[in-house]
């Protein structure tokens, strides 16, 4: 077997591993997919007249401009829970007999973001199916839906990549779990929830320059118009630039982790 | 010194409920991070949905011209909820630990052993509170008058109490602290299924018919009163006698799951 067979097999058996971690912890299955159903319920039902705002992009209605945004508290959370999940095996002391294998160190990071991944694309269908199943219209049909899968597993890596590095560098789940509240921060200043244009100052001025912002947009805009090659670009950008950061982080909070043990 | 065997039953109760609430104080100053989800999750959620929906006011219907005066009272009673349900997540952890046990064995009655841990959740509610309010008043909420921040505050404490006795019953019935999403969720879906966000008329059809008979909207139209108009007993009324009888419902079925608990 070829050395890159052998270390895909590594990065699926540790994937599939952290799958099912994932869906057996109920701790870590609710904020994935509980709480962003919950939140996008109430915030379409509570905020739903915004689409009457003047200057509010035309959508169908609040729930079909809404889905992106679910996706992306979604996936930011799943990239929050793979972080969890990866410091709770270091605290007892799994990845270190995953050290101690002979196997690349580098797999061992890559199965957990392959996790996070594959929960970033359950993610996408869960919401897109919501949407579906509550009278959201995908305005550019299969292509929006392909392209939403795209983009919310790539960013689930990319942000479960800084997850892993968090965890990595600190060994401590409760300093992991503690950057829950600033996901929210992050994710609320974004627009993810609602139209930059209409947002009130600070938020919107640095919803603006968010890279988060440039993945909604990117996952939103053929949900409820035309697909834009621009939007999508800038969206592919924004990832590559977040996964770029989390491999740097990544990478070097591993060699912390050999070095200390 | 009275030792506890001579005290009268009645005094004897207070002792020990003074002693649970003293114990979570303790917590909270032994454990300084321990507050702080609960404080930083209402002040996170209230900066951010004023900062994303603050626009809302521009549509017709809306009663108060600020947005913060509007989204403060529900940041207050989301922190109460939090701080219920963290109760009922450390009332799970000292199942999973075995400190449950040893207060069962004492001749304490149940009724004693959760009020202890409800009150202590009413009285910590009153931190989270302060803290948004004192954001949201900086920021230019406007200030909701004597009478209308003590509402304010009786609401919240009363709910702490309800969220408190609501995740107690769930950590008593599945003794884990894997039900805590179970605690926060609820505690979630009954606060802003409400007319947290807009008034009822600005809801969407669902959601109007699901706020009208939530009890928790009448918790929100009294808590709120202050900050966007004059306090009157018409809107005080419905609130507390809400908040009675989800408290009578939710104590009566915690009490139902701690009695069940065998030592």
């Amino acid at each position: 077997m070829s050395e890159l067979a052998k270390n895909a097999r590594v990065v699926r058996a540790l994937g599939m591993r952290s799958i099912r971690q994932t869906f057996r912890r109920p701790q870590l299955m609710a904020p994935i997919l509980v709480f962003p159903t919950l939140l996008l319920a109430i915030q379409t039902g509570g905020a739903g007249s915004a689409v009457d705002l003047p200057g509010f992009p035309p959508v169908q209605g609040f729930l079909q401009f809404m889905l992106a945004g679910a996706m992306m508290q979604s996936l930011m959370l799943a990239g929050n829970s793979g972080g969890i999940a990866l410091a709770v095996d270091i605290e007892m002391g799994f990845t270190d007999r995953l050290f101690s294998a002979p196997i690349p160190r580098f797999t061992i990071v890559l199965g957990r973001l392959a996790g996070t991944a594959a929960l970033g694309l359950l993610a996408s269908l869960w919401f897109l199916a919501i949407g579906l199943i509550f009278g959201a219209e995908i305005h550019s049909g299969v292509l929006a839906a392909l392209i939403a899968v795209f983009l919310v597993t790539s960013t689930a890596m990319a942000v479960g990549a800084i997850g892993a590095a968090i965890a990595l560098r600190t060994g401590s789940a409760s300093v992991v779990q503690g950057l829950f509240p600033l996901v929210l921060v992050v994710l609320f200043l974004s627009s993810a929830f609602f139209p930059n244009d209409l947002m009130i100052q600070p938020a919107k001025t640095i919803a603006e320059y968010n890279p988060l912002s440039f993945v909604v947009e990117g996952i939103r805009g053929p949900i409820i118009s035309p697909v834009d090659a621009t939007e999508e670009l800038e969206a592919v950008a924004a990832i590559a630039g977040i996964v770029a950061l989390g491999l740097l982080l990544s990478a070097r909070a591993l060699r912390h982790r050999l070095r200390v043990g | 010194m009275e030792s506890a065997a001579t005290l009268p039953e009645w005094r004897a109760n207070l002792a020990t409920i003074a002693a649970l609430m003293a114990r979570a104080k303790n917590e909270l100053l032994r454990v300084p991070g321990a507050a702080i989800p609960g404080v930083l999750a209402p002040t996170i959620f209230f900066l951010g949905i004023n900062g994303v929906f603050g626009a809302l006011t521009q549509l017709r219907g809306f009663s108060t011209g600020t947005y913060e005066s509007f989204v403060v009272p529900i940041s207050m009673l989301q922190g109460a909820g939090f701080t219920g349900a963290a109760a009922g997540v450390n009332l799970a952890r000292d199942i999973e630990q075995g400190w449950v046990d040893r207060l069962l064995v004492s001749p304490a009655p149940r009724w004693v052993l959760l009020a202890g841990t409800v009150l202590a959740a009413s009285a910590r509610a009153l931190i989270p509170a302060t803290f948004v309010l004192a954001i949201a008043l900086l920021l230019g909420a406007g200030w909701p008058g004597i009478d209308g921040l003590l509402v304010t505050y009786v609401m919240v404490a009363a709910m702490a109490a309800v969220a408190a006795c609501w995740a107690s019953a769930l950590a008593l019935r599945f003794k884990s602290q894997s039900a805590a999403p179970l605690m926060q969720a609820g505690m979630m879906a009954l606060i802003f299924t409400t007319t947290a966000y807009a008034p009822l008329a600005l809801l969407q059809p669902w959601m109007r018919s699901v706020a009208e008979l939530n009890p928790v909207t009448r918790v929100v139209d009294a808590a709120r009163q202050g900050f966007i108009g004059a306090v009157s007993w018409s809107e005080t009324w419905p609130g507390i006698l809400a908040l009675t009888a989800m408290l009578a419902l939710l104590g009566a079925w915690a009490l139902r799951e701690m009695r069940r608990t065998a030592a």
